[in-house]
């Protein structure tokens, strides 16, 4: 098992993807974490919708690397990336994406597989990614005892990491996450893919309480959300209510790219709402 | 990860528990029909430098694969595990029979998950699962291949994996399943072992099978790493050749990279994107391989070299014209090794060649290669 290097451990609290979780948390209510992937319905459309959504209410934005094989990822995502690949997406409009949605002034960080990272070379990666303006990664198929490179990159370029954990994940590997992840920890509602649920899982409020006994950071719940009252309902037990297929969704609903925008601002409004429910 | 990690300690619990193995060889010799035969195929060899050759029969085993054995050890896994419902991907349809076989004897329920393009080209491996009552559910997703499904397959273990268990048909995936998979494959290598010392009076000069995932490879190397004498020679799908990009040869034609939770070589552009591959073989059309034959690559232990659609093909016909056998069009790659090898060591040299499949399912698209079928008899 990779040793995490030294000076990197849970629970620092620097960092603007902190900041942003502090300032909700002084507000008394949850962030709101909205997620699109890169170049869906194209590269310029996505940023304008992020920026829309940051606009409406998103607190931090989860840009999405759109990856040939997403292995957790719904059916809704994986249409909107499918395209985004069609369309001849690659890794550098990543970075121009990242880099256009954080001159607004959000935080961004990047979700991302991890093939395309270990090609692109993970400290050059971090490197541009930080020169971007991004804050650090989420990662759903790296277990942090594969992480060592990254971990490194992300301490030298002052990068944020972000590991999942699940209902299944037992103490010793919560412990083993937690530890791993920077800025927040994402926590999965359901044993499942991305995508709208009628109800989120019951699992998730456990799951938040298992992790706060291991790390003072923030703990943002995704998988299911999709509704101001379902983000109303994770916010009165999580510090962070993520969003990304309903998002998704918005945009593969609209009739030209104005609309997926209004659509997803829409939306974000009412979440932003949701998370503001009183505790 | 928590799933890999109740399933990595059901195997080793498993593994070394005699009632389990005594369960898992008496259905492999009562009911899969081990130990399979080794031929000597003298009139194949001839073409092949005038070596000997001889064939470790995969092709006999019930359902007409070695498929067979890793999906029955995995099949009693499940129920040793109280799952009820397995699951599998499928490419040719191969692993699925095998796998809808098994969950059939032992009363499981069963969903294979097959790429759209692979259920119109494998139209009677759809009915033959169905008939054996399992669901076949078709990926449209991507390139709606192998690696789709398999895709899939993961996705409803995520959501599932309470009652289920997700049945890989090869040694690739995240850990336990290469190591899993090549365990029950290994019979093949260690039967071979003895019998050809039994017929040759000698170890062979080189092990010879085809690799997609590399299960039945893996499985006839395995009892042979150790002999230093006896090269390890895989082949891979080489489609219209390595430089028309056309391919599915991993180790031939790829790069390190991360694929279905395994570190390995892996057909990819240089975003990290997992290309699409090509070979007239569906059971070879993958774009990674098993990590393990990553490994004894690395360290120069196998060699692996691409094989050609075309020669492939000649290997099939031939096979099917000196000794009456035909063989999977997977297995014809490793028989156009075989030729290959036997002419660069030439008449003195002994060839075990892993036949790990029969090539009923491979007729139709035999027959429309070799102009059996007129255009006029397609649908």
């Amino acid at each position: 098992m990779t040793q995490a290097p030294a000076g990197v451990s849970g629970g620092r609290a620097t960092g603007r993807v902190s900041a942003a979780f502090a300032q909700a948390a002084e507000q008394q209510r949850a962030a709101l974490v909205g997620y699109l992937p890169v170049g869906f319905p194209s590269v310029e459309g996505a940023i304008e919708a992020a920026t829309a959504m940051a606009k409406s209410g998103a607190d931090i934005i989860e840009i999405g690397l759109p990856y040939s094989d997403p292995l957790i990822d719904g059916p809704v995502i994986q249409e909107a990336v499918h395209r985004a690949l069609e369309g001849g997406v690659h890794v550098t409009d990543v970075l121009r994406t990242v880099e256009a949605v954080a001159a607004g002034g959000v935080p961004v960080l990047v979700m991302t597989y991890w093939n395309p990272i270990e090609r692109y070379g993970v400290a050059a990666f971090a490197r541009d990614l930080a020169e971007a303006g991004g804050c650090g990664l989420i990662t759903p198929d790296l277990p942090p005892e594969e992480a060592g490179a990254w971990l490194e990159a992300a301490a030298e370029y002052d990068l944020d990491r972000v590991f999942l954990v699940a209902p299944s994940s037992s103490d010793e590997r919560i412990k083993l996450i937690t530890a791993a992840c920077g800025g927040f920890v994402y926590a999965a509602s359901v044993m499942g893919i991305t995508g709208a649920r009628a109800a989120v899982g019951d699992a998730a409020a456990g799951l938040v309480e298992r992790v706060r006994k291991h790390t003072k950071l923030p703990v943002a719940v995704g998988l299911g959300v999709s509704t101001g009252a379902q983000a109303a309902e994770v916010a009165q037990y999580a510090d962070g209510v993520i969003v990304g297929s309903a998002f998704v969704q918005r945009l593969l609903d609209a009739a030209d790219a104005a609309a997926g925008r209004a659509a997803v601002a829409d939306l974000a409004a009412e979440l932003a709402e949701g998370v503001r429910v009183r505790r | 990860m928590s799933a890999l990690e109740e399933l990595t300690a059901a195997y080793e619990e498993a593994r070394t528990e005699p009632a389990f193995t005594a369960d898992l060889d008496a259905l492999l010799r009562d009911y899969a029909g081990r130990p399979t035969l080794l031929t000597e195929v003298p009139r194949f060899a001839a073409e092949a430098g005038g070596c000997r050759v001889f064939l470790k029969r995969e092709d006999l085993t019930h359902t007409g694969s070695h498929k067979i054995n890793n999906v029955l050890g995995q099949a009693l896994l499940t129920r040793r595990m109280g799952k009820t419902r397995i699951i599998a991907e499928t490419g040719a349809g191969q692993h699925g029979v095998a796998t809808a076989t098994a969950a059939a004897l032992l009363g499981l329920e069963c969903v294979v998950y097959m790429g759209e393009e692979d259920t119109r080209r494998q139209a009677l491996n759809v009915a033959r699962m169905q008939m054996l009552g399992a669901e076949v559910v078709p990926v449209t997703i991507g390139s709606k291949t192998l690696k789709d499904a398999i895709n899939e397959t993961f996705r409803d273990w995520v959501s599932s994996v309470q009652t289920t268990h997700y049945c890989i048909g090869s040694v690739m995936g995240p850990h336990p399943f290469p190591a899993m998979v090549r365990d029950f494959q290994r019979v093949i290598g260690v039967e071979a072992r003895e019998q050809i010392q039994a017929k040759a009076g000698r170890l062979p000069d080189a092990v010879v099978a085809c690799v997609g995932g590399g299960s039945n490879a893996m499985g006839a190397f395995h009892a042979f790493i150790g002999d230093p004498g006896v090269r390890l020679i895989g082949c891979e799908a080489g489609g219209d050749g390595i430089s028309t990009g056309r391919h599915a040869a991993t180790i031939s034609g790829g790069s390190a990279g991360v694929i279905h939770g395994m570190r390995t070589y892996l057909l990819q552009d240089g975003d990290g994107q997992t290309l699409p591959t090509h070979s007239i073989s569906a059971g070879l059309d993958y774009p990674g391989v098993g990590p393990e034959h990553a490994w004894l690559h690395q360290i120069g232990r196998a060699e692996y070299r691409p094989i050609s659609d075309t020669a492939a093909m000649e290997a099939f016909s031939l096979l099917c014209r000196t000794e009456g056998i035909i063989p999977a069009i997977e297995s014809a790659h490793a028989l156009s090794g075989a030729v290959a090898v036997g002419r660069e060591l030439g008449p003195g040299a002994v060839l075990l060649v892993n036949l790990s499949g029969r090539g009923d399912k491979d007729v139709d698209i035999a027959a429309h290669w070799f102009g059996h079928l007129s255009a006029a008899g397609e649908q």
